[in-house]
């Protein structure tokens, strides 16, 4: 449904996109991950036909986006990083003007701008001014413009941006009921959202395609490996090496430097050594580490695994190149 | 055509949305009011003077009191143009949503037609305004109303000029001030090439005089309606607009 190859975009010097290429299926909702500045947002510009790539073509619903540029559009809706609402104009006069320049027939305009309204709860604020609405309305109203030629093709650059918890679950559930019906191209910097939202997710770095693959995958991947947080009372005995010799372990890394508390109690004292233990994903190493360790006699005094905060998971996929795949065809 | 009429209504309905379609209106309608009073005292007094001296029937209203009043209109008009063009684009970049028209299945052509034709608009019931002040002349006179009725197709082209010049700058710029000051600065300067011309050789005073926008305006408000003027104004609305067809198309590839 969309297809994009070779995509490259410069500024001037600065090569904001390099050599991007995709392919999004009928009715599949593709997550576009990375962090701000990476090049999502000029990558669905040049999608929408907002600007044209330097190099590369891409294709929606089968129409060159710059060659065919208004086929491609009447089949695409587009909701930008700020929606683009006039102030204004009230709610009900936008969508319909929006309807009118996308192309839908007059006749047809009223009712659609209705069952978008509802579709995207926005309908109490209809006679509202676009000016006067709060974030999470504003987002909401630039979703139904998006929507209002019911088009093929979606690309939603941040939808959840601004909108309250509520809010965010209800758009996600929104967006995952386009699919099938219209093929989804979404941007986003938050994992869960991808998790919960997408088939498939392009990540992207400085512009490069680092990863594309399905969301399981691509959480185990960034999980690496399981880690735990064991602190052994090994009496002067080397428990650094025991545990790494438990099968399933790859690494074993003191844990001594961890920043102590006020009191100093974080420090583990020294015959008491605190260590991360990295093992195999989908080993479950706990039983075996707390018998190696108790079966020498010491004394297991904290076992616990080290959970990666979604900030973790966004700084390795933002810091750490991942190995690029082939695009799934 | 349907996109450029959807377009033109939008931006029509964005001048009353706001009060700057008001103020616009009300401030020409208020100032051609005055220079329409200060003419028609000045008209009286010369008649009733011409009258003194025998001359009784001699003084034509459309000459003497028209023509002086239309060509202070223009310098309103002039005063007054940047205000309508200059948040026409610059707002829109500001604001994010040109990227909605740029988007959306519409060419920009259809885009700066439709802005143009919305500012024209607004511009044409500035000058509807006026009319009243000329029926009343009507009433109390009787001049010939089609150097008049031609004096407004000059206003009228006059304007489109104006706008089409006002469309390309507020193209270059995402803050409406610049827009407007660099706008107002291009009116004065294509107004007052004149007083250059006034004071060069034969050949300059030509040539400048043909580039000046109000120069051609005289012969419509003497009741002429030549070709030459005609696509003088024509080509420089033309020209106007194309520019800011370029101005839209290398932002796009600027980015």
């Amino acid at each position: 449904m969309i297809e994009v190859q070779h995509i490259t975009k410069r500024y001037g010097r600065v090569t904001a996109v390099d050599d991007v290429s995709f392919r999004v299926e009928r009715g599949e909702i593709l997550g576009f991950l990375g962090p701000n500045g990476a090049g999502k947002t000029t990558t669905m510009r040049i999608l929408t036909g907002y600007m044209p790539a330097s190099e590369g073509r891409a294709t929606v619903a089968g129409f060159d986006v710059f060659d065919k540029p208004i086929e491609a559009k009447r089949r695409t809706g587009y909701l930008p990083e700020t929606p683009p609402l006039y102030p204004d104009m009230t709610v009900r006069e936008y969508l319909d003007f929006v309807g009118r320049i996308k192309g839908v027939p007059s006749r047809e305009r009223a009712e659609r701008v209705r069952t978008v309204m509802a579709r995207t709860h926005v309908a109490d604020m209809a006679d509202r001014q676009c000016g006067r609405l709060s974030k999470g309305y504003r987002q909401r109203v630039g979703l139904a413009q998006a929507l209002i030629h019911n088009p093929e093709v979606l690309i939603l650059d941040e939808p959840t941006a601004g909108l309250d918890p509520k809010q965010i679950i209800e758009t996600r559930d929104l967006i995952r009921s386009l699919a099938g019906d219209h093929t989804i191209v979404l941007s986003t910097h938050i994992l869960p959202e991808v998790a919960q939202t997408c088939q498939r997710v392009v990540i992207i770095n400085k512009g490069h395609v680092v990863a594309v693959d399905t969301p399981d995958n691509l959480t185990a991947r960034l999980k690496g490996a399981a880690t735990m947080y064991v602190q052994v009372d090994a009496s002067g005995g080397d428990a650094g090496a025991v545990l790494a010799g438990v099968p399933g372990v790859t690494r074993v890394v003191s844990a001594d430097h961890r920043p102590a508390g006020t009191d100093g109690s974080g420090v583990a004292p020294a015959h008491a050594p605190a260590y991360e233990v990295e093992s195999e994903p989908d080993v479950d190493v706990r039983r075996e580490l707390a018998r190696a360790v108790v079966s020498r006699g010491w004394g297991l005094l904290e076992m616990r695994p080290v959970r990666m905060s979604l900030e973790d998971v966004f700084l390795q996929v933002t810091t750490e190149e991942l190995p690029e795949e082939a695009p799934h065809a | 055509m349907r996109n450029v009429l959807a377009i033109a209504d939008k931006e029509v309905r964005a001048y009353f949305a706001s009060p700057i379609g008001y103020i616009l209106i009300g401030l020409f309608a208020l100032l051609f009011g005055y220079f329409f009073y200060v003419y028609l005292m000045i008209f009286n007094q010369q008649s009733q003077q011409m009258m003194q001296f025998g001359q009784g029937g001699g003084a034509n209203i459309n000459q003497m009191m028209i023509r002086g009043l239309f060509q202070n209109a223009a310098v309103i008009i002039l005063f007054t143009m940047p205000m309508i063009t200059m948040r026409t684009y610059s707002e829109e970049k500001r604001s994010g949503t040109i990227e909605l028209l740029l988007t959306s299945p519409v060419t920009d052509l259809e885009i700066i037609l439709g802005k143009f034709f919305g500012a024209l608009t607004l511009y044409a019931a500035m000058l509807l305004v006026t009319v009243l002040y000329i029926v009343m002349l009507f009433k109390i006179s009787n001049p010939e109303w089609r150097p008049i009725a031609a004096g407004y197709l000059g206003l009228l082209l006059m304007g489109g000029c104006f706008l089409s010049t006002g469309l390309f700058i507020s193209s270059l710029t995402k803050n409406q001030i610049v827009a407007g000051f660099l706008t107002f600065a291009t009116f004065l300067m294509l107004w007052i090439v004149n007083w250059i011309g006034e004071s060069s050789g034969p050949t300059m005073q030509a040539i400048v005089s043909y580039l000046s926008i109000t120069e051609h305006l005289d012969d419509f408000v003497r009741g002429i309606i030549d070709t030459k003027h005609v696509v003088y104004y024509l080509s420089f609305i033309t020209f106007g607009l194309f520019l800011t067809a370029r101005s839209v198309d290398s932002e796009r590839w600027r980015g």
